[in-house]
């Protein structure tokens, strides 16, 4: 047998967290070197998941399987594809920044016994989500699968429930009582998702006999497994919802902005750049192979759904006064393409989707976490205390700056060639709903530009006169951001040659085939 | 009771030719039985040690007595489960009375485990502060002193306590032990009471707040004695119907494989509407245990005015038991009837759970916040159990191994967040309970999460489980709701959550207090066993899968 790569790779974080909650209180940052480390060593681990894949190899590659609960027919099998291999190098990637960037943020202030030790749990917590995610992008068994997506909320909830920003505008008491609200709104949200799933995936336990993805997908496509259409829809709606909840898609989205809002920027940064990528990741790989008619017969609501969060979200965070609301709404409207391009079920769209969420997951961090560092600086979330920060702060702003572009989807910048093939892929095929889907990209113009405008040029506001520019360590979290942006967006054949074998043979499931090859050629 | 108990031997004899040669001595299965005879031994032994041993060394005495009694018990249990009792010499032992298979060796490890953990909990005596220089556990120094009176103040200063609990435990436990394995309706009604007169009075011997005691434990007493009351009813109705309280008999009369009427109840016997109203009455009695809505209401009062340790075992052992003798009353008495059973039990199972989660709700007070939630969880439970199968079986064994080391943990941690006044039960009182002892809150979060039923906990396996065998016994819609009331319950026991680790502590808030290693170990048994069943739950799955079949 063969090292497990896969398993390590996913074990190796969560015995990090147990480690980090095991330093004593004192060591504080013992504890922050030790899951930095563990996460840089989790990253070599997925960067050599990325060498040994081979792209033009079988659909699931560095499989393992072992029998675990046999009696509800669980095994415990992971195997990755491309889109699988991009988001887990996606993850690791970000997760040492993000430590990075919470470095300070969960310093203890004073209350408390002696053994109370935020800190510790605060990179433990990080490390455990880490684990967990890259576990549900390995699993290739159902149970598998729902057990990690439904485990990794207890951790989530702690983070954003549990830490937030130091300064708020009405004092500790309230920001605490936010907090715990946005938390508890956040685990109710994805709970009654996952308990919705919970019922389908017994359902689906039922009617297949199996977790097994592979197995399953199978005998759909040689029909062996015949599902009534009725209970193939029912399937599909309760595996939908849950993904649905956690990637999010509108009207199921009201969770996102109050756990982004209340959370430290790097807490936001994992939930949505790396948590909810989850959600779409398991779009395609769940409900397209298992439910593939059920699918195509929910496709127009699901691509009126994602219009609506497209142009929904957007809109919404042209009128924002917050921060990071705005960059919640942002990322609501920009799941929207990412959902449109899986449901487009073009090559182009679900390569582009693919990719989104690669590089939105980079472009969220790097505005994001900025947007941070800003935050911290001035100890205010709202875009009217800010002003003129580029004449203090430099770098800040221009850092800042390059993250808004790429949010906007700038050509040159990574974002631009996802949000490209995903409007072509949905174009070909719905060719009104690709028109509107555009007025995303305007509406990000306007609402990144104004934040921009609002906050870092104009005269100098008398708080923010005296603000520090961008410390070593917070440069070392946003620069590497920013050249992989400008590096895939100029290049982005590193990943779409990963990601298309996977989408072809995702599309083959659902049975269906791009509408004008030409466009293939174009691209 | 026993005027048709006496009256089904004298028939019998009176039909035989010779009416002295042919009574044969009872066959007694000693060995299959050990479990039973043991625990009861131990509890005889313990009452004469209340007589006659120093009160200075009872406490000793009585633990020891009941630790060795419980461990015998259960290595007597695995040693009858090791020897194929369990599955292929599973058969009927004590003249038809016990039945020694699968279900009631899994059960009565699960209770004699439970009572062990219960017994650690009752011998706590580290969590009260010390009353004139001695050590006191959770139970009134004297039962039958009045609260408040002198005779009270005099045994509290003489430093007595109730070490009578000890025998009462093993009673309970010995009844339990009976309760699930009895197959004639006469043993079942014995072991009920058997189990249910000792709890009674455990209710009432709080140390702390006994007034509040006493009342749950009257409660308790009427409304247990109603439904005590209810359960002999539908006995003799059943016996008119078949002429008989052996299940098999009854079976096969519901089946109609019997015909030859006796003459005694020619006119009763094979009527339908004895056999239903009969059955129903029993049932509701097994429903009152398990406390099911709506026969749930005396379950918040007790479990919030019981001494929290008997709570806890009381929470846990009761609900294997009465569930125990539940699926077998279906599964062995009943399948015949389950198209009219089957509707109802739906209907109870849904307003049990939905009743249980949503009550839970408004609760603020953990103890009554538990109680609901061991509602809605009997309703979680019933679900497997309309799953008229083998899997349902299985899985409603396994849930209620997962779920009463749950219990049995929550409730002992209860026990140790401690004010001036005792427990400090209220929930406002555990705000902040994170910051000042994260390691008690953090167990207490993974016994929440594991009545939730979050992945990698035993809660979930168990949840699983029975929603498994639910929807494979085509109960998809009960599935459905199942999980819409997980979600609120899921919402209570987060809030409790949210109270431990996101509220600022009081300054006037609770201490935890240092347990002896007797809780700890309570404490610490129930954590491995929810985790170890949520995480690798195979092994006892297949026990539980094993012991899914009933003899008849």
């Amino acid at each position: 047998m063969s090292f497990p790569l896969l398993t390590a790779t996913a074990v190796l974080p969560a015995i990090g967290a147990i480690a980090t909650a095991a330093v004593p209180a004192a060591q504080r940052t013992a504890a922050k070197w030790l899951a930095l480390l563990v996460s840089l060593a989790t990253l070599a681990l997925a960067i050599t998941i990325l060498v040994r894949f081979d792209p033009d190899g079988g659909r699931y590659q560095l499989t393992e399987s072992h029998s675990w609960i046999a009696d509800f027919g669980v095994r415990y099998e992971l195997g990755v594809d491309g889109i699988a291999v991009a988001l887990i190098a996606l993850t690791a990637l970000l997760m040492p920044f993000i430590i990075l960037a919470g470095w300070h943020d969960a310093d203890p202030l004073e209350t408390g016994s002696r053994r109370w030790r935020p800190t510790q749990g605060f990179f433990a917590l990080i490390l455990a989500v880490e684990a967990m995610v890259i576990i549900s992008f390995e699993a290739t068994d159902v149970f598998l699968f729902y057990i990690f997506f439904e485990a990794m909320l207890i951790p989530m909830y702690f983070l954003i429930g549990g830490f937030g920003d130091r300064a708020h505008e009405h004092g500790e008491e309230a920001a605490s009582t936010q907090r715990s609200y946005a938390a508890v709104k956040f685990l109710l949200y994805n709970l009654i998702g996952g308990l919705i799933m919970l019922a389908a995936v017994i359902g689906l336990y039922v009617v297949a006999g199996n977790f097994s993805l592979q197995e399953i997908a199978q005998a759909r496509a040689n029909g062996s497994l015949h599902m009534a259409t009725s209970t193939e829809r029912w399937l599909f709606l309760g595996f939908f919802f849950a993904f649905a909840v956690k990637a999010p898609l509108w009207p199921l989205h009201t969770w996102l902005p109050n756990a982004m809002q209340e959370s430290t920027a790097p807490v936001a940064v994992l939930i949505t750049a790396v948590v909810d990528k989850v959600g779409t990741f398991a779009m395609l790989r769940f409900c397209l192979q298992l439910f593939p008619e059920a699918s195509k017969w929910a496709t127009p609501v699901i691509l009126v759904l994602a219009l609506i969060s497209i142009v929904y979200g957007a809109l919404l965070a042209v009128g924002q006064r917050d921060i990071k609301r705005l960059v919640a709404y942002a990322s609501i409207s920009h799941f929207g393409f990412i959902i449109l391009g899986i449901f487009a079920m073009t090559s182009q769209g679900q390569s582009g989707a693919t990719l989104y969420m690669v590089n939105h997951g980079i472009s969220t961090a790097a505005l994001m976490l900025v947007a941070g560092f800003l935050i911290s600086r001035r100890g205010s979330r709202l875009i009217a205390d800010y002003g003129g920060v580029q004449k203090v702060a430099p770098v800040l702003a221009g850092t800042f700056l390059i993250g808004g572009l790429a949010t906007l989807s700038l050509p040159g910048l990574a974002p631009f060639v996802s949000e490209f093939l995903v409007l072509v892929g949905t174009f070909t095929r719905y060719p009104a709903v690709g028109i509107i889907a555009t007025f995303g990209i305007v509406l990000a113009a306007l609402y990144t530009l104004v934040l921009y405008q609002r906050t870092m040029t104009g005269p100098v506001k008398q708080e923010v006169s005296a603000m520090p520019d961008l410390r070593v360590r917070e440069l070392v979290v946003v620069a590497p951001l920013i050249v992989l942006l400008i590096f895939l967006g100029v290049y982005p054949k590193p990943v779409t040659d990963i990601v298309n074998p996977a989408v072809k043979s995702t599309l083959s499931d659902v049975h269906k085939k791009d509408p004008k090859p030409s466009v293939e050629a174009a691209k | 009771m026993s005027a048709s108990a006496v009256h089904s031997l004298w028939t019998t004899a009176a039909t035989a030719a010779d009416p002295i040669a042919k009574i044969d001595a009872p066959k007694i299965e000693y060995g299959q039985l050990s479990p039973t005879l043991i625990v009861v031994c131990a509890a005889i032994i313990g009452v004469l040690i209340e007589a006659f041993v120093p009160r200075k060394s009872r406490y000793l005495a009585q633990v020891f007595l009941s630790a060795v009694a419980l461990c015998a018990a259960f290595a007597a249990v695995v040693a009858l489960a090791a020897d194929g009792y369990g599955t292929t010499k599973a058969h009927i032992a004590a003249m038809g009375a016990i039945a020694v298979d699968g279900p009631s060796l899994f059960l009565q490890g699960t209770i004699l485990l439970a009572g062990l953990v219960g017994l650690f909990t009752f011998a706590e005596r580290r969590l009260d502060p010390e009353a004139h220089g001695n050590r006191v556990d959770s139970f009134a120094a004297q039962a039958a002193s009045v609260p408040g009176s002198d005779s009270e103040k005099a045994a509290v200063k003489a430093g007595f306590t109730t070490t009578e609990v000890f025998p009462l435990l093993l009673f309970a436990v010995a009844g339990m032990l009976v309760f699930p394995s009895a197959n004639d309706l006469l043993t079942l009604f014995v072991a009920l009471e058997v189990f249910s007169l000792p709890l009674y009075l455990l209710c009432a011997l709080a140390r702390r707040k006994r007034l509040m005691s006493q009342e749950a434990a009257v409660k308790y007493f009427l409304l247990g004695a109603f439904a005590s009351a209810f359960t002999l009813f539908g006995i003799a109705l059943l016996y008119g119907y078949a002429g008989s309280v052996s299940y098999a008999r009854i079976a096969q009369v519901v089946d109609g494989t019997v015909t030859n009427v006796d003459p005694a109840l020619a006119d009763t016997m094979g009527n339908d509407a004895l056999l239903l109203v009969g059955g129903a009455m029993i049932v509701m009695g097994l429903l009152f245990k398990v406390s099911a809505v709506p026969f749930h209401m005396w379950t918040p009062d007790v479990y919030q005015g019981a001494p929290t340790p008997v709570t806890g075992f009381m929470a846990a052992a009761t609900k294997v038991a009465a569930f125990g003798a539940l699926l077998r009353l279906l599964y062995v008495v009943l399948p015949g009837l389950r198209w009219d059973w089957r509707p109802v039990m739906w209907a109870v199972a849904i307003v049990t759970m939905l009743g249980g989660a949503i009550v839970a709700i408004t609760q603020t007070d953990i103890k009554r916040l538990l109680a609901y939630s061991s509602i809605a969880h009997a309703g979680f439970i019933l679900a497997g159990v309309i799953a008229t199968s083998k899997d349902g079986v299985s899985s409603v064994l396994f849930y209620l191994a997962a779920y009463s080391f749950v219990t049995l943990g929550a409730f002992a941690v209860v026990t140790l967040v401690r004010d001036a006044g005792g427990e400090a039960t209220h929930l406002s009182k555990w705000a902040g309970l994170g910051r000042r002892s994260p390691l008690v809150a953090a167990v207490f979060a993974v016994f929440l999460l594991a009545f939730a039923g979050i992945p990698l906990t035993s809660g979930f396996a168990g949840k699983f489980a029975v929603f498994k065998a639910a929807a494979e016994g085509g109960a998809a819609p009960l599935v459905v709701i199942g999980v819409i009331s997980s979600a609120v319950a899921a919402f209570f026991y987060i809030r409790v959550i949210v109270l431990m680790f996101f509220s600022e502590p009081r300054p006037e808030g609770p201490t935890v207090a240092v347990p002896s290693p007797l809780t700890m170990t309570a404490i610490g048994l129930g954590v491995v066993v929810t985790l170890v069943l949520g995480v690798a739950p195979q092994y006892f799955l297949d026990l539980a899968n094993q012991a899914g079949v009933f003899v008849r």
